[in-house]
C-alpha cells in the first residue's frame, strides 16, 4: 500500500470514506512525515494537529470528511494564532473564522497546520518570514516562492494533502509553479475574503494549492461561493467543477499573448509551455497568438494600487488591540516603536511606497494613474477573450532561484511575478499547473487565464493537459 | 501661542468690532437612527457595557470586511431631500487615513468625491421674542455617510488613557454648510433647525448628552462688505448648541482683536474649552494630516434610482416650515408662537393633541408655552415625563373656557395635575374649585364690598375706573378667587353706574 | 539627482520610526521602484476611468438588524494591554498645546 501521505485529495477522500480510525491513521501518517521532513522544508509555522483535532468540532460526515487541509498563515482560524509571518501580530489570536476556514470545518475537513508565508504576503520567496524562510523540497538552496511558499512547498513535499493559498499579484501561482504542484487563483469575487488578511484588497483572493488539477477542482468547490459577509463576493452560481475534468480541449481556443515570450523568459521555461502549446493543439485545441499590449505595464500598476491598499490595510496594526505591542511610554511611541519593529523591511518599503503614492500631491500622478492603466490592462484581456477561451504563458520567467538571489534587490524579485499580476489587475481566474523540469531538476509551471468565474474552463484544459503527462510521477527526494 | 509678526497684507486698519463681520460654517455629525451599526449587525444602543457592543468588524480586527447597512443609507437619502439636496444618482465610500487609538482600523471609511447628497439648503427662522420670523436661507455643500469612532476616556486615569469601541461603526451622517452664517445667533438657529428636521425625519435619536448630534465650526472674519473670506480656523470639541455659540462668540472676539491688534491670524484647528470658556490651539505639527483618500476597495459603489428617491419623498412627513405655516392659517398662531411649538416636535404635536380635544388653540399655545414649558422646567422634566398628558391639559382649558375655572384658579390647578396625575375635571370636583357664578350671591357680595369700600366706591361713580380694579380684587378675595371675574365686573359697574 | 520621495515625511505618515541602518537602503530603494514606476507616464490614459474594482457589482446591503457579537473577552484577553473591559493605551494626552 503506498504511504497515505502521499495520497491525493481525492484518493484520501476514498481511503478514509467516512471512516473516523482511517481519518486518524491519515492525519497520523501525515504529522510523521512532517515530522521528518519539515525540518529540513520548514513550511509549517503552527503544527499541532493534536490540538487542531481537539479543539475543533469535526462534524461526524461531509463531503471532505477526515481529509487534512493546511492554511496559510494569513486566514484567521478562531482560538488559532494567525500572525501572517509577521512579528507585529505575533500573539493576535483571532475570535472569528474566516469565511472559507468555516466551510472547511462544516464540510467536515480537518484543519492541519498553517503554513508560512511572505510577510502580509510580500513577497516572492517566503523569504520574509519573520520566523524562517521555507526552503524548496526539490532543491533545499531554492526558494519555494512565495508569498503562499508554505503551502506548495507542503504539498508538494507530502507534508500536506492540500492546502489553502492566496493570491495578489501570483502568490499562489508562483509558487505552485516553483514547487511542482497546481496552484489556482480564482475570479475576483469567487472565494469570500472575509478573514482573509488583506494585503491589496481589490486583488486578494483565496484558491487551493494541491498535487492534481482534480484535486483543485474539488477544494474549490468547497470554498467557493456567495458570502454576506463580504460585499465584493459575487452571486454566480458555483458549478460542479469536477463535471469539466475529463471534457478534453477539442475545440477549444487558446490565445498565446506574444509579451508573454519577450526578454527575460528562461529558454527552458519558454520551451516548456511551447511543448504544452503543442500537446494541446495535439489534442485538438485550436491555439492562435493574441496580444496584451499593457501587460508589460502591470508590474508598475501593481506596486502602486497593491501597495496603496496595503499601506491602508496594515495601518491597523498599531499594537493598540492586539499582536506585540512595544512597551512605550507614550502613544507616539507606542506607535511609531510598534509598528518599525513590528513589520519587516519589505513590509516598511511597501507601507512606504503606499503611503506616498495615496499622498498629497502625489495621488493623481501615481494612483489614479495606476488605476486608468489597470483599465487599459483589463480592456487587452477583455478584447483577446472575445476571440479565444483561454489564454496560455509561462507562470513565472525563470524556475526557482536561489535563497538570497533577490532579497537586495526588491525590483528584481517584484518582475519575478510579471506574468501572473496582470490577472489579480483584471479579476481573472487562473491556475498554475506543473509543465516539466529544467536541467537542473527545478519544476516548471504553465499558467492558463479564462475569462471571470470560468474556472471551470481552466480545469477543462489543466485536466486534459494533465492527463497527458507524467509529472507528478517525479516527486522530491528528500 | 506666540502670534507670529504681522504680515504686509494683513496688516489691515480696522477701527473696531462693528466693521467686521464673523463668517461661520458648520460641520454637523449626526447618527443615525439604526438598530445596528452601519457596516456591521453589532447594536448601536447607547449604555452598554464598554467594548460589549463590538465584533470583529467594528472593533477592525484583521480579515473582517464592512457591509453596509440599508438603512442608514435610506436615513442619508431622506434627510438630503429634507435639506432640499440632489441625491447622487451614484455613490461611493473611500477611506480617510489617520491614527488615533480610538479609531481601530487606522482609518475610517466615509466619503470624499461622491457623498449621498450635495447643493442643498436650510431656510432658518431666525426668531426674537415678540417680533416676526427672519428668515434666511444656509446653503448646504453636502452631507455624507461615514462611521463613527470609538470613545477615549482620560479623566481620573493616571498614565493611561481606556478605549471603549461601542460607539466605533455607529452610522454618522456629515452634514456641511457653505459659510454662510454671520453670528453665533445665526448659527444657533441653524442647528435647532437642523435638529428640528431630523426630529420630524425621526432620523436621529437628536441627544446631545448621548453624542447623537456633534458639531465642528470654520470660522473667519473679514471687514463687512468684503467677498473674500478671512484665514480660516477649526473649532472643535463643542459639546452643545450653546457651547458653539459660546466658543463662536469667544473666537469672533479672539480674532477681531488679533486683527485691531495688526496680528496675523494662523490657519489652525483650536479645541473649545467648555470649563474654562476659550478657544485653545492644538499642537500642530503632531496633527498635520494627510488623509490620503482613496476608494474603499472592500465596498462596492452604490446607485441609487429615481424611483428609490421618488418613494423616500413621498415617505417624507410634513417638516417644521410646512406645520408653521399650517399653524399660521388652521389655528390663527402667532408666527412666532407657531415657531416655538413646531421647533420641538413633541410639542408641536402636543400642542396639535391638546386641540383636538377640543381646546382652543391659541389658549392652548398659550398656556403650553407658559405654563406647562414652566412646571416641566421647575420639576425638571421632558415633555415625554410629563403627568399632564395632552387631554388632560385640553380639559383645563375646555373648563376656562367654558367659565367653570377662572384663569387664576386653573393655574392653581395645573400644579395639582402634575402632582396627581388627576384630570381637571376630577381636581375641580374635589376641591370645590368651580367658579361661583350664582349672579344672586354675587349680587349680594357686591353690595357687602361697596358698602365696606365707600371711596373706591364713589371714585368709580365720578368715572374713576381705576378703582374698580380694587373692588373686583376685593370680591375674589372674599371668594377666594372662585367668582367669575367677567361676571362680577359686569355687577359691579352695573350697580356703580345707576 | 533631485529626490523623488521625501522619506521622513512619508515615515511620519505611515507611524514608521526609521532606525539610521535602514533608512538610507530604503531610500534608495523607493527611489529605484519609482523610477521603474514612473514608465506609466508616458501612457495616454486621457478618457480612461480608473479600475477600483474588477467586478461589475453594485449594492450590496446588509439589513439593519442585530446580531450579537460576545467576542469582547476573547478579544480583550490576548489585548496587549487592557483594564477592565477597556483597552488601554498610553495616556493620550489633552490635544491642547
Amino acid at each position: 500500500m503506498t504511504e497515505l501521505f502521499r495520497l491525493t485529495l481525492k484518493e484520501a477522500l476514498g481511503f478514509v470514506s467516512g471512516n473516523r480510525s482511517k481519518r486518524d491513521q491519515l492525519i497520523q501518517e501525515l504529522t510523521d512525515r512532517v515530522k521528518t521532513v519539515d525540518q529540513k522544508v520548514n513550511a509549517y509555522i503552527h503544527f499541532d494537529p493534536e490540538r487542531f483535532n481537539r479543539d475543533q468540532e469535526v462534524p461526524a460526515s461531509g463531503p471532505l470528511y477526515g481529509i487534512p487541509i493546511s492554511i496559510k498563515d494569513n486566514l484567521t482560524t478562531a482560538g488559532w494564532e494567525t500572525t501572517c509571518a509577521s512579528r507585529i501580530l505575533k500573539g493576535f489570536v483571532p475570535p472569528y473564522d474566516a469565511t472559507v476556514i468555516g466551510k472547511l470545518r462544516a464540510a467536515g475537513a480537518v484543519l492541519f497546520g498553517k503554513c508560512n508565508m511572505d510577510e502580509f504576503a510580500f513577497g516572492s520567496s517566503c523569504e520574509t518570514s519573520c520566523f524562517f524562510p521555507t526552503r524548496n523540497p526539490w532543491n533545499l538552496e531554492c526558494v519555494p516562492g512565495g508569498s503562499s511558499g508554505g503551502s506548495a512547498a507542503a504539498v508538494a513535499c507530502d507534508e500536506a494533502i492540500a492546502a489553502l493559498g492566496s493570491d495578489t499579484g501570483g502568490s499562489i501561482r508562483q509558487p505552485a509553479s516553483f514547487c511542482g504542484v497546481v496552484g489556482l487563483k480564482p475570479t475576483y469575487g469567487r472565494v469570500s475574503r472575509y478573514g482573509l488578511i488583506a494585503f491589496g484588497s481589490s486583488l486578494d483572493q483565496v484558491g487551493p494549492i494541491t498535487k492534481t488539477v482534480e484535486d483543485s477542482a474539488i477544494l474549490l468547490g468547497a470554498i467557493a461561493g456567495h458570502d454576506p459577509l463580504d460585499s465584493t463576493s459575487a452571486r454566480e452560481p458555483v458549478p460542479d467543477y469536477t463535471a469539466f475534468l475529463n471534457r478534453g480541449v477539442n475545440g477549444m481556443k487558446i490565445g498565446i499573448p506574444k509579451e508573454y515570450f519577450a526578454k527575460g523568459l528562461d529558454p527552458e521555461v519558454e520551451s516548456a509551455v511551447r511543448n504544452v502549446i503543442r500537446d494541446l493543439k495535439k489534442l485538438g485545441a485550436a491555439c492562435v497568438e493574441v496580444s496584451l499590449p499593457h501587460s508589460q505595464y502591470a508590474v508598475a500598476v501593481y506596486y502602486i494600487v497593491a501597495v496603496a491598499e496595503a499601506s491602508s490595510n496594515l495601518g491597523r496594526f498599531d499594537g493598540v488591540q492586539y499582536g506585540e505591542r512595544y512597551p512605550a511610554r507614550d502613544l507616539r511611541e507606542m506607535y511609531f516603536e510598534t509598528r518599525d519593529r513590528g513589520f519587516g523591511n519589505e513590509a516598511k518599503r511597501r507601507i512606504l511606497l503606499g503611503t506616498f503614492v495615496l499622498s498629497h500631491g502625489y495621488y493623481d500622478a501615481y494612483y489614479l494613474k495606476g488605476l486608468k492603466v489597470r483599465t487599459l490592462i483589463k480592456k487587452d484581456f477583455d478584447d483577446a477573450f472575445k476571440n479565444v477561451d483561454l489564454i496560455i504563458g509561462p507562470t513565472s520567467p525563470t524556475p526557482a532561484f536561489k535563497l538570497g538571489e533577490k532579497m537586495d534587490d526588491p525590483l528584481a524579485m517584484y518582475l519575478s511575478d510579471l506574468y501572473t499580476i496582470p490577472a489579480n489587475l483584471a479579476g481573472l481566474p487562473a491556475i498554475s499547473i506543473p509543465a516539466g523540469f529544467s536541467k537542473s531538476g527545478l519544476p516548471i509551471g504553465v499558467q492558463f487565464i479564462a475569462r471571470p468565474f470560468e474556472e471551470s474552463t481552466l480545469f477543462q484544459a489543466s485536466s486534459a493537459y494533465e492527463a497527458e503527462t507524467n509529472w507528478r510521477k517525479k516527486r522530491p527526494a528528500l | 501661542m506666540k502670534p507670529k509678526p504681522t504680515g504686509a497684507k494683513s496688516a489691515q486698519p480696522f477701527k473696531s468690532m462693528r466693521d467686521i463681520e464673523q463668517v461661520i460654517g458648520l460641520e454637523v455629525h449626526v447618527q443615525l437612527k439604526t438598530e445596528s451599526k452601519i457596516f456591521c449587525a453589532c447594536p448601536t444602543r447607547f449604555g452598554a457595557e464598554p467594548n460589549q457592543n463590538t465584533c470583529p468588524i467594528c472593533l477592525g480586527l484583521p480579515g473582517s470586511l464592512p457591509v453596509l447597512n440599508a438603512l442608514a443609507l435610506d436615513l442619508a437619502i431622506k434627510t438630503g431631500l429634507a435639506l432640499n439636496c440632489e441625491i447622487s444618482a451614484r455613490i461611493k465610500f473611500d477611506r480617510k487615513n489617520y491614527f488615533y487609538p480610538d479609531l481601530p482600523k487606522a482609518y475610517q471609511i466615509s466619503q470624499y468625491d461622491m457623498p449621498v447628497a450635495r447643493n442643498g439648503h436650510l431656510t432658518v427662522e431666525v426668531s426674537e421674542t415678540g417680533q416676526a420670523l427672519r428668515e434666511k436661507k444656509i446653503r448646504i455643500t453636502r452631507a455624507h455617510l461615514e462611521e463613527d469612532a470609538g470613545k477615549l476616556l482620560h479623566e481620573g486615569i493616571k498614565d493611561a488613557s481606556w478605549v471603549d469601541y461601542n460607539r466605533a461603526g455607529v452610522p454618522l451622517l456629515e452634514i456641511v454648510s457653505e459659510p454662510d452664517l454671520r453670528s453665533s445667533q445665526e448659527a444657533f438657529h441653524y442647528l435647532a433647525g437642523l435638529k428640528s428636521i431630523l426630529q420630524y425625519l425621526d432620523v436621529s435619536n437628536c441627544n446631545m448628552e448621548e453624542g447623537s448630534i456633534r458639531c465642528d465650526a470654520n470660522v473667519s472674519v473679514r471687514p463687512k462688505g468684503d467677498s473674500k473670506l478671512g484665514t480660516k480656523v477649526e473649532i472643535k470639541n463643542m459639546n452643545s448648541f450653546r457651547g458653539v455659540q459660546r466658543a463662536l462668540d469667544y473666537e469672533f472676539k479672539r480674532q477681531t482683536g488679533m486683527l485691531e491688534r495688526g496680528e496675523r491670524i494662523e490657519q489652525e484647528t483650536r479645541l473649545w474649552n467648555e470649563a474654562k470658556g476659550e478657544t485653545q490651539g492644538m499642537r500642530s505639527k503632531e496633527y498635520a494630516h494627510d488623509y490620503r483618500y482613496f476608494p474603499e476597495p472592500d465596498l462596492v459603489p452604490f446607485s441609487v434610482s429615481q424611483k428609490k428617491i421618488s418613494e423616500l419623498k413621498a415617505s417624507l412627513p410634513e417638516l417644521p416650515r410646512a406645520r408653521i405655516r399650517r399653524f399660521l392659517t388652521d389655528y390663527g398662531l402667532s408666527e412666532y408662537d407657531a415657531y416655538v411649538l413646531v421647533s420641538d416636535k413633541s410639542l408641536g404635536d402636543y400642542f396639535e393633541a391638546c386641540v383636538k380635544e377640543k381646546a382652543n388653540p391659541k389658549l392652548a399655545s398659550n398656556w403650553i408655552q407658559s405654563e406647562l414649558l414652566g412646571e416641566l422646567n421647575s420639576r425638571g422634566l421632558a415633555l415625554s415625563e410629563s403627568k399632564v398628558p395632552a387631554q388632560n391639559l385640553a380639559g383645563l382649558i375646555r373648563l376656562i373656557e367654558n367659565g367653570t375655572v377662572s384663569g387664576k384658579i386653573a393655574k392653581e390647578i395645573l400644579p395639582l395635575m402634575f402632582e396627581t396625575g388627576s384630570a381637571a375635571e376630577m381636581i375641580v370636583k374635589e376641591k370645590g374649585l368651580i367658579q361661583m357664578s350664582d349672579s344672586k350671591l354675587l349680587e349680594e357680595l357686591a353690595d357687602r364690598v361697596i358698602k365696606a369700600h365707600p371711596k373706591p366706591a364713589h371714585d368709580v361713580k365720578t368715572g374713576k375706573r381705576e378703582a374698580l380694579g380694587f373692588l373686583v380684587g376685593q370680591m375674589m378675595k372674599e371668594t377666594k378667587g372662585k367668582a367669575n371675574p367677567k361676571l362680577i365686573n359686569e355687577i359691579l359697574v352695573r350697580k356703580l353706574s345707576s | 539627482m533631485p529626490q523623488k520621495i521625501n522619506i521622513d515625511q512619508v515615515a511620519e505618515l505611515a507611524r514608521l520610526n526609521l532606525k539610521s541602518g535602514e533608512r538610507a537602503k530604503l531610500a534608495a530603494d523607493l527611489e529605484r521602484i519609482l523610477t521603474y514606476v514612473d514608465q506609466l507616464q508616458g501612457i495616454n490614459t486621457d478618457h480612461v476611468t480608473p479600475t477600483s474594482h474588477t467586478l461589475a457589482l453594485e449594492n450590496v446591503f446588509r439589513p439593519d438588524a442585530v446580531v450579537p457579537s460576545k467576542i469582547r473577552d476573547a478579544v480583550l484577553q490576548h489585548a496587549p494591554k487592557s483594564e477592565g473591559a477597556y483597552f488601554k493605551v498610553p495616556k493620550v494626552i489633552g490635544d491642547v498645546s
